[in-house]
């Protein structure tokens, strides 16, 4: 398949997975609704109208399937919900097995047809959580890793005047601070500069740019230049806060993610939602703007480390050897 | 150093640990001399907040002496030999939450805010020994630990009160009194407070300093509701009666004009069928909480009143009396304790003798014993009330 067909394709399987899964959310609304309003109609029809313990047990079923309802309509984890479905079919079988081994005649033959439904049902909710499962596995990263452009947003707001933030931000050589994919970046020129990204991004790789767009205290705009390895754009806007002494600040970067191994590194560094890695470091940012360094803790003691630290070190102090050995341990 | 360390769930363990070192320029290190076990700790303890894990250490409650300093600490803030008093919400005193004396919410002090966003919408504060939610810090049960923004939170002592006298200015007493200043108190009302642990006992005790007319302590330990009496509190047992009859009896049909939870997320029901509902919804994760206390308060406060939750929460209940609620004009107020807010004025009420908060100190332990602490705390055996930990 070509690249475009591939993505294409594990599109339109989660597609289907979110719709089914949509399907299944609308299923448990409406018996969510029927066990809650009229309680007495599902206890007849299911033959168990005859025990008390049902008049309890039914609206709580109800109340369940609601939950499930809301978690598989507004949810786009599909996954976790359809479990808890299945979750929720092992319980109903195992009651409707009780009611079924007290009950004779009429009740029995009910019991009987609503346990075939639940079970036809629990093949479905299983089928949809393990491909749910599944599809979450292989989504955008194998999307990403076949190559593509790709755009990232993500806005703070920063306790500082917006000719304060402008001038960190326009001194280049301060973004390896709090962007984790860079190594350094190195001002050559009025307006040029080399970037050299961080082990994490993708080992040697280097780029020039140039400042294509300013204005003092309001934005700063640059693309790469030259053969760069991983082209890219960004823009930063800095524009007052309506409390009057902070900052908003508004970044655009967009990436032309080649295919092959370097592809591979770069779709690994982004993960699974990778607007989170620039949300980070514009968290960073305000961390260094307002308080004068990024945060260290014990379970995440390296700073713009952090996100790649999952899952952490426990939260205890670290030892000489683990301070000597520093990040890269 | 020793500390007490969480080990999976239901089981702590103190072991040998390195002793902390300083990671950013405005930490301290505090040697520290006394600290405490809280109702918090034991939603940690069994997993009901999610990401610990095995060997973080525990504890949020803590005092001690400075003996390090990072370079960026102002001196004129804070100085090696300082006793101090750690609050347990870490703030960094900048950014609008923190200008907002919204410290528990601060907005650069937890390294994992993009998890706690995930979870809650927005990022909470870091917090020392509880969960990597609130930034994985290592806590305060233990001879040692590494204070962040050392010159913003800790409170310096300088006169010769004990350290059981102050101890809790890190958590429960200001905790306690935010329950109760969250409830504009009126020299006419009736206040009621669901929990007579710690939390509930100094809420009791702010919402009489701050004028309530009668205050109500409801739970179902005898020894915790005849400490509440004897400070001069009525008592309820809602295993022994209806909460919300007697609390008609109580105020003359109108209910409670202010009430309080301080229970939280693990509270028991009087009725069995209810605990068991949602017990086995919280064990299936399908709701993270049993809100029986805060269920109740909402649907026994008066119209228009105000109900205040100090006991934590952490993910998402059901069956939540939204009609009560919207119907009845109640406001409902909330947070993590915004320690620092409350520090300085509490230690005032306590140097005038208005607050005692040694009356709730049952138990005191070498740090050692975290074990057996933390197992008759939450058992409530030997008629425990508060723990403290020597170490
Ligand atoms: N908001 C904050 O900043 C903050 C700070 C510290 C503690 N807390 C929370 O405050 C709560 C209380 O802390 P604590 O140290 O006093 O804990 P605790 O466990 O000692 O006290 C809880 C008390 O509530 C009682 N209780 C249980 N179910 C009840 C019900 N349905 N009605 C009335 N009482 C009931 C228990 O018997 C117990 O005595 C906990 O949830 C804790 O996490 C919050
Ligand atoms: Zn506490
Ligand atoms: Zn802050």
């Amino acid at each position: 398949m070509t690249q475009l067909a591939i993505r294409e394709a594990v599109k339109a399987r989660q597609d289907e997975i979110q719709r089914r899964g949509r399907g299944l959310g609308w299923m448990s609304l409406g018996l969510g609704m029927a066990q809650l309003a009229a309680p007495d109609a599902v206890r007849r029809i299911s033959g168990v109208d005859d025990s008390p313990t049902s008049r309890m047990v039914v609206p709580l079923v109800g109340a369940r399937e609601l939950a499930h309802a809301a978690g598989l309509l507004t949810s786009r984890r599909k996954s976790i919900w359809a479990w808890t479905r299945v979750l929720g079919d092992a319980m109903d079988l195992a009651s409707l097995g009780v009611a079924i081994a007290h009950r004779a005649g009429r009740r029995r033959r009910r019991l009987v047809g609503v346990t075939g439904a639940v079970v036809g049902i629990t093949v479905v909710d299983l089928l949809t959580a393990v491909q749910a499962t599944r599809a979450k596995r292989i989504g955008t990263v194998r999307g990403l890793r076949e190559g593509g452009s790709m755009e990232l947003t993500a806005t703070t707001t920063i306790r500082k005047p917006p000719p304060k933030v402008y001038e960190f931000w326009r001194d280049l050589g301060n973004l390896p601070t709090f962007m984790t994919h860079l190594e350094e970046v190195r001002t050559t020129g009025d307006r040029t500069s080399h970037w050299s990204a961080s082990p994490v991004f993708g080992k040697n790789v280097e780029w020039d740019a140039e400042i294509v767009d300013e204005a003092p205290g309001e934005k700063i705009a640059w693309r790469s230049t030259g053969n760069a390895d991983v082209p890219n754009t960004g823009t930063v806007r800095f524009g007052p806060a309506p409390d009057g002494v902070s900052t908003e600040v508004h970044v655009v970067l967009s990436y032309d993610i080649p295919g092959g191994a370097l592809g591979k590194a770069v779709a690994r560094y982004f993960g699974e939602e990778p607007h989170q890695q620039l949300d980070d470091d514009l968290r960073r940012l305000k961390q260094v703007m307002e308080t004068g360094q990024v945060v260290r803790s014990d379970g995440a003691p390296w700073g713009k480390r952090a996100r790649k630290e999952f899952p952490q070190r426990p939260a205890q102090p670290l030892s000489d050897a683990e301070l000597a050995k520093g990040a890269d341990a | 150093m020793r500390a007490n360390t969480w080990a999976g769930r239901n089981k702590v363990k103190v072991r040998d640990v390195p002793d902390p070192k300083i990671l950013n320029e405005r930490d301290a290190i505090v040697r520290i001399t006394s600290t405490a076990i809280c109702g918090s700790d034991l939603h940690l303890l069994d997993g009901y907040v999610p990401t610990m894990q095995d060997g973080d250490v525990m504890g949020h409650e803590f005092m001690g002496e400075v003996i390090e300093v990072g370079r960026g600490v102002d001196p004129g803030r804070l100085r090696v030999g300082d006793r101090v008093v750690v609050p347990f919400p870490i703030a960094c005193g900048a950014c609008g939450a923190c200008a907002a004396e919204l410290f528990s919410c601060c907005e650069n002090s937890n390294p994992n805010a993009g998890l706690g966003e995930k979870m809650f919408g927005h990022p909470v504060a870091g917090m020392f020994g509880y969960s990597r939610l609130t930034g994985g810090f290592a806590g305060g049960q233990a001879q040692y630990a590494r204070v962040p923004f050392a010159d913003v939170g800790p409170l310096k002592i300088e006169s010769d009160l004990t350290d059981e006298q102050v101890l809790f200015l890190s958590d429960i007493l200001p905790t306690g009194y935010m329950g109760a200043d969250l409830c504009d108190i009126q020299s006419t009302d009736v206040v009621a407070v669901w929990g007579a642990g710690p939390v509930g006992q100094f809420a009791m005790d702010s919402a009489r300093v701050l004028g309530a007319a009668k205050v109500i302590a409801i739970d179902k330990e005898p020894y915790r509701l005849q400490m509440a009496e004897r400070a001069g509190y009525t008592p309820v047992n809602f295993e022994e009666v209806d909460v919300r009859s007697r609390l008609l009896e109580l105020t003359g049909g109108r209910g409670p004009d202010k009430c309080i939870d301080a229970v939280g997320m693990e509270a028991s029901h009087g009725s069995a069928h209810v605990h068991a509902y949602d017990r086995v919804k919280q064990a299936v994760r399908s709701e993270t909480e049993r809100p029986h206390a805060l269920r109740q308060a909402i649907l026994s406060c008066r119209s228009g009143g105000i109900v205040s939750v100090i006991g934590v929460y952490g993910g998402f209940l059901d069956k939540f009396p939204v009609g009560a609620w919207m119907n009845r004009a109640l406001t409902l107020r909330t947070g993590q304790c915004h320690v620092q807010r409350y520090m300085k004025p509490l230690l005032q009420r306590i140097e005038r003798g208005e607050i005692d908060p040694t009356r709730v100190i049952t138990h005191t332990l070498p740090l050692d014993q975290a074990e057996r602490g933390f197992e008759i705390f939450k058992n409530k055996q030997d008629h425990c009330e508060k723990v403290v930990l020597k170490p």
